[in-house]
């Protein structure tokens, strides 16, 4: 038989039975379309998080007090203070490691802030000039904190946009003073909206010089050093750089944890993408029970048409040729499936996209490829059993079934 | 010349604990161009002779040879390449694929050995001319009567030019009318020259066969013809 003529064969005797044909080509779209919406959610989380963290600064480098067991990031250390032994002259010495571009030191607090009779809570961050650019922090009026020494801390403070627009409405706030716990600061800057986001919401945040912070809350230690390395391959080596100069600032010891932002990426993207992976094994199942069911519908298929197997025989069809045309059967149910699936899976996606526009549910194409290959490999594989059966069915028994 | 010679045949079916001798000890010759009736009553075993003939089954013991060759030693997928091009059959059931057209159903012998889609178009527009069809080639078979679905499988029957048709009872589905334009279509292709075995149970028809085979029990009960076979 010509290969053309198996496919039209096969095709035919597909359509000839259309409901059957129908459910099974059903249940292998919705397990294609089930693999490809549940990865594009799954890896959508995992770009989302990503992206977000991303957002806290390019090729950033962090010091914080205290050693962590492990070496690797440990979400403890990210969120527990222990203001220990880090000071505004480590950052400073750090500053002249040869990967490192940019220091930022970082002292955190709560405090209120006051206005005109208006009277708020905020977190008060210590921090110097290069620490808008570390963290991408962009100025909507005035400007960033004074480029001067880190121990000077002049009395000006840089607004978080939601902090302004509470305390000061729509009057400018720019060259006003306002108190801060027991200080009068006047107001530089106001910091663009960034919105709701998995760092630190810097619109609701105060920023003043570090030594400023420091006095306020009456401690000389630092919460972090921020650190931006030169470039994305000079991170190991800031890393390296930073913890020796730290080290050998702490008489030798090594009582602070250098972490980089690669490796808290790293590590939610490894969470995510298992959490993906998953999701689309899962998903998998349901392509196996759509293989199941080709299957079935082929047994079924084989036992309704054991005549016309009988009758191909009589007419001089090669067992090969019986065998090919109805795995070529079962081949052609799970592709139209795959198809199918892949473009309901893709529509989806893309109805996801418009109901969540911040959030980027793209299906990763290794789901998409192995959906699709797991479709025709099970359709295959599930179509050789009633294709052999068809084709040992012995001519005369099988023509007496008609 | 000898286009089939069968020496000894035997064929047994287990049914429980009982054994049917559906053939017993068949010797049978059959030369080319011959109009054999194979009469009998039912379950004597003409069906059983007729798909031994057709390389459908094959005998418990005994010898087979079509022009020559011993083809019971052969291979499934080697006797389907002989029943493809030497044999065609014909059905008491008609035996058409019902989602495929006259054309297609004519056509599907050559599909089947891989013949040009041009040459298969060529060899349908002739059959179907030839067999009064030419205006039911898109047709289903649920849209053809009895007697055009008969043709329709004897025109598949003859499309590969074979050696010899094998007709199982090719009348039992039809009246009497019908059934004698089949009987009058299988005696002119016999009178080009193709060697016809037709099975039937009607005396009238076996009458006009130019051997009449008698079967029973499984074995050759008459020869019309082996007096002759034994002159010559
Ligand atoms: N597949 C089979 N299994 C068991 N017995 C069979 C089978 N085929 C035929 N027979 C038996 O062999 C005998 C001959 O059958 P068959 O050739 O069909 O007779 P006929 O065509 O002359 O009516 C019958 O007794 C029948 O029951
Ligand atoms: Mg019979």
């Amino acid at each position: 038989m010509r290969p053309a003529d198996t496919l039209r064969f096969a095709r035919d005797a597909a359509l000839g039975t259309p409901l059957r044909t129908a459910l099974s080509v059903l249940a292998m779209s919705i397990g294609v379309a089930a693999v490809v919406v549940l990865t594009a959610l799954g890896d959508g989380a995992r770009r989302y998080v990503v992206g977000q963290f991303s957002s806290l600064g390019a090729n950033l480098v962090i010091v914080l007090p205290g050693r962590s067991g492990t070496g690797g990031f440990n979400p403890a250390n990210a969120i527990t203070t222990t203001p220990r032994d880090l000071t505004i002259d480590d950052a400073a010495a750090v500053r002249r490691a040869p990967a490192v571009k940019r220091v930022g030191p970082l002292a955190v607090g709560t405090s209120e802030i006051a206005f005109g009779g208006r009277l708020r809570e905020v977190i008060v961050a210590g921090t110097n000039h290069d620490y808008f650019a570390i963290r991408g922090l962009e100025i909507a009026q005035g400007t960033a904190l004074p480029d001067e020494d880190w121990n000077r801390g002049s009395p000006v403070v840089v607004l978080g946009a939601k902090v302004r627009e509470e305390l000061f409405g729509a009057t400018p706030a720019i060259g006003q003073l306002v108190r801060v716990g027991d200080r009068r600061l006047r107001v530089v800057g106001v910091m663009k909206s960034t919105g709701q986001g998995l760092g630190m919401n810097t619109d609701e945040v105060v920023i003043v010089p570090a030594a400023l912070a420091q006095a306020m809350f009456n401690t000389n230690t630092l919460f972090r050093i921020l650190i931006e390395a030169k470039s994305r391959e000079a991170i190991p080596e800031a890393k390296v750089q930073a913890l020796e100069i730290v080290k050998q600032r702490h008489r030798g010891e090594e009582d602070v944890t250098v972490i980089t932002q690669d490796a808290v990426l790293a590590t939610f993207d490894r969470l995510l993408g298992a959490l993906t992976m998953a999701v689309a094994g899962i998903a998998a199942i349901s392509l196996a029970v759509a293989g199941i069911l080709v299957m079935n519908v082929m047994l079924v298929a084989v036992t309704q048409r054991t005549g016309e197997i009988g009758l191909l025989k009589a007419l001089g069809a090669s067992a090969r040729s019986i065998r090919l045309a109805f795995l070529v059967e079962a081949a052609m149910l799970s592709a139209v499936g795959a198809v199918l699936g892949y473009l309901l899976g893709q529509g989806g996606a893309f109805a996801l996209r418009q109901a969540f526009p911040v959030f980027p549910a793209y299906p990763p194409d290794w789901a998409v490829i192995a959906g699709l290959s797991t479709a025709l490999a099970t359709g295959l594989l599930f179509g050789v059993m009633p294709a052999r059966r068809a084709a040992r069915l012995d001519p005369v028994q099988a023509l007496m079934k008609h | 010349m000898a286009l089939i010679e069968l020496a000894g045949i035997e064929r047994r079916f287990q049914l429980g604990d009982t054994t049917v001798n559906a053939l017993a000890g068949v010797d049978l010759r059959i030369d080319a161009g011959e109009y054999v009736a194979v009469m009998g009553p039912s379950g004597s075993g003409k069906s059983t002779l007729l798909n031994l003939l057709g390389l459908l089954d094959r005998p418990n013991a005994g010898s087979y040879r079509l022009e020559g060759r011993d083809v019971t030693t052969l291979t499934p997928d080697e006797q389907a390449k002989v029943r493809s091009a030497r044999i065609g059959f014909v059905f008491q059931s008609f035996h058409l694929v019902p989602r495929l057209t006259a054309a297609e159903n004519i056509a599907l012998p050559m599909m089947l050995a891989g013949i040009a889609p041009a040459e298969r178009a060529r060899r349908v527009e002739r059959a179907l001319a030839d067999f009064g069809l030419a205006n039911r080639a898109d047709h289903k078979p649920d849209q053809l009567s009895g007697g055009q679905r008969q043709r329709v499988a004897i025109a598949r029957a003859t499309i590969m030019q074979p050696a010899l048709i094998l007709a199982d009872e090719p009348t039992g589905n039809l009246d009497r009318h019908t059934g004698d334009e089949v009987v009058h279509l299988l005696e002119a292709l016999n009178a080009s020259g193709v060697t016809l075995v037709v099975v039937t149970h009607d005396p009238t028809l076996g009458a006009r066969a130019g051997r009449q085979l008698v079967m029973e029990d499984g074995c050759l009960q008459h020869d019309s013809g082996r007096s002759a076979h034994a002159a010559g």
